[in-house]
């Protein structure tokens, strides 16, 4: 006879438990979260003030040009030729709807240089240069290399990320020209073989629609999620627990890229909205 | 030389230091013993400014490395070298580049006369002619002499070592051994060991310090040691040597 009610605290008492786990659980995570977030701030705030100092290490600083800028380049004219030729293949069964088709030249250009040329390269580069500067700064970090460089009176945001976050945001907008030079060429490639249009009116329509102040915008835009990137690269990195070991580098190296990818996304939708309001542009 | 004052450092409810006072003069080789776990190297990071304690003091030539400012700092790992546990070599890097490191950091040397002192350090942790390889080249041994000769470079007056002879063979082990020696007093330098391996420590300390529950429980010359009539301390160094008889054979 009493069974039930007694069934029926436990249920309670077990649903107030799974709902106290779950809001500890959500509240950790928030916490955490809302920590990292500062500790990232603080890196980039650093990184800035560092950059600035005295001694200026040129030497490290050519070197990740190198590494990010001509390493990635093949990557980046490959990505921006193809996202190019599918924007104008998308684009002409579009437009051919409403007998605008002669636009795809404007489509192409107006894209390509506002949105895509920017976010294909800082997604290429979120995946190749992100990820491996977490996996690098991680190892360093697991096998005591980052506190070898702090014994040694060396700061490790100068001497490791001050070159990686200057190098990102200065290859960034010169890998984004390469992109939308080679997308506009992906979109006239497409548009002449496949649609059999008119090559020299497409790219009269490019010109036309190929404004400075779009590029500039564009550039800025591209230095902004190369800041980004470089950013979340080495704080993933210096924040794995060296006891984590190869796979707190694997996990790290991983979040470094996704989280990359979503702060570019949260950053360019930031950015558009700022541009639009401060300077009008549309 | 070093002064540590009443050291206390928790990790969540675990209690690793509590109230540890140490002094080790200049130009002695102290090795601080201990189990594993006791915060023997948390003690070693603590020297060098890698983590700050929850309490206390840490002075090194009368500076206090707890309280003293990045800048300020640096001044002062600039009189430290340090040999860390996996040796921690650069491994983008050559021997010589590893090695030569702190210097072209800190001293405005040109690159000939950086490279005099990368001869001249490897030639005293005898590993000649290994400037162009790279760290994954080297056996344990050779890693660790090499992160020797990089914690040397600068010409320090404390050398830290973290567990030096840490997975090395017996007859390594006791190179490296004779290696702190020379380095000592060629160098007349303050040096601090860490380790539990008793056949190192008895081998190169001119005083030792046993570290049990967060405090310094014996401290003495070698032979002092000894005589310490301290069960932890007696069960430690006996057990310690009973495991490096069951490893030999």
């Amino acid at each position: 006879m009493n069974r039930q009610p007694s069934t029926q605290r436990q249920t309670l008492y077990d649903s107030r438990n799974l709902l106290i786990r779950f809001v500890d659980f959500a509240g950790d995570r928030a916490l955490s979260g809302i920590s990292g977030l500062g500790s990232a701030t603080l890196l980039v705030l650093e990184t800035w003030l560092l950059a600035f100092r005295r001694p200026f290490q040129l030497n490290l600083l050519v070197h990740q040009l190198f590494l990010i800028g001509v390493n990635s380049i093949s990557v980046v004219l490959i990505s921006g030729l193809f996202t190019g030729m599918v924007l104008a293949t998308q684009g002409y069964y579009q437009l051919i709807q409403l007998s605008a088709e002669g636009t795809l030249g404007k489509f192409v250009t107006v894209s390509v240089v506002k949105e895509l040329g920017p976010m294909v390269t800082a997604f290429v580069l979120a995946g190749r240069i992100g990820a491996s500067i977490t996996a690098e700064l991680g190892t360093m970090k697991v096998t005591e290399q980052i506190d070898a460089l702090e014994v040694m009176a060396t700061n490790p945001v100068k001497y490791l990320v001050v070159p990686r976050f200057l190098a990102c945001a200065i290859m960034l907008p010169i890998l984004t020209l390469f992109a939308i030079v080679f997308g506009i060429a992906g979109g006239y490639l497409a548009a002449i073989i496949l649609f059999d249009m008119n090559g020299l009116f497409f790219l009269k329509l490019a010109q036309a629609n190929l404004f400075i102040s779009s590029i500039v915008i564009s550039l800025v835009k591209a230095s902004a999620f190369g800041m980004a990137i470089a950013s979340i690269g080495c704080y993933k990195g210096f924040t794995i627990s060296s006891a984590g070991g190869a796979e707190g580098v694997g996990k790290s190296t991983t979040g470094s890229a996704v989280t990359s990818l979503v702060t570019i996304l949260a950053l360019d939708a930031v950015l558009n909205q700022m541009l639009h309001v401060v300077f009008g542009v549309e | 030389m070093i002064w540590i004052e009443n050291l206390w450092k928790n990790f969540g409810n675990k209690e690793v230091l509590a109230g540890l006072e140490l002094y080790i003069p200049r130009g002695e080789t102290l090795v601080i013993m201990g189990r594993s776990g006791c915060g023997k190297s948390v003690l070693l990071k603590m020297i060098t400014g890698l983590m700050k304690p929850d309490q206390g003091q840490i002075w090194i030539d009368g500076a206090d490395v707890t309280r003293l400012s990045r800048k300020a700092l640096d001044r002062t790992r600039q009189k430290l070298g340090m040999l860390f546990q996996s040796a921690a070599l650069f491994d983008s890097m050559t021997v010589a580049e590893n090695v030569g490191f702190m210097v072209s950091q800190h001293m405005k040397l040109s690159k000939h006369e950086i490279n005099e002192i990368v001869a001249e350090k490897l030639h005293l942790v005898q590993l000649d002619g290994t400037q162009h390889l790279r760290p994954a080249e080297l056996s344990g041994g050779m890693r660790k002499r090499v992160g020797l000769a990089r914690a040397i470079a600068c010409n320090p007056e404390v050398i830290l070592y973290d567990e030096p002879t840490t997975g090395l063979d017996p007859i390594t082990a006791l190179e490296i051994n004779r290696l702190i020696r020379d380095l000592h007093q060629k160098l007349q330098v303050t040096s601090v060991v860490v380790t539990h391996d008793m056949d190192s420590a008895f081998s190169v300390g001119t005083r030792m310090a046993m570290i049990h529950q967060g405090q310094v429980i014996a401290h003495g010359t070698p032979d002092e040691i000894w005589k310490i009539d301290n069960p932890v301390l007696q069960q430690f160094i006996a057990n310690e040597n009973h495991h490096q008889d069951d490893d030999c054979r």
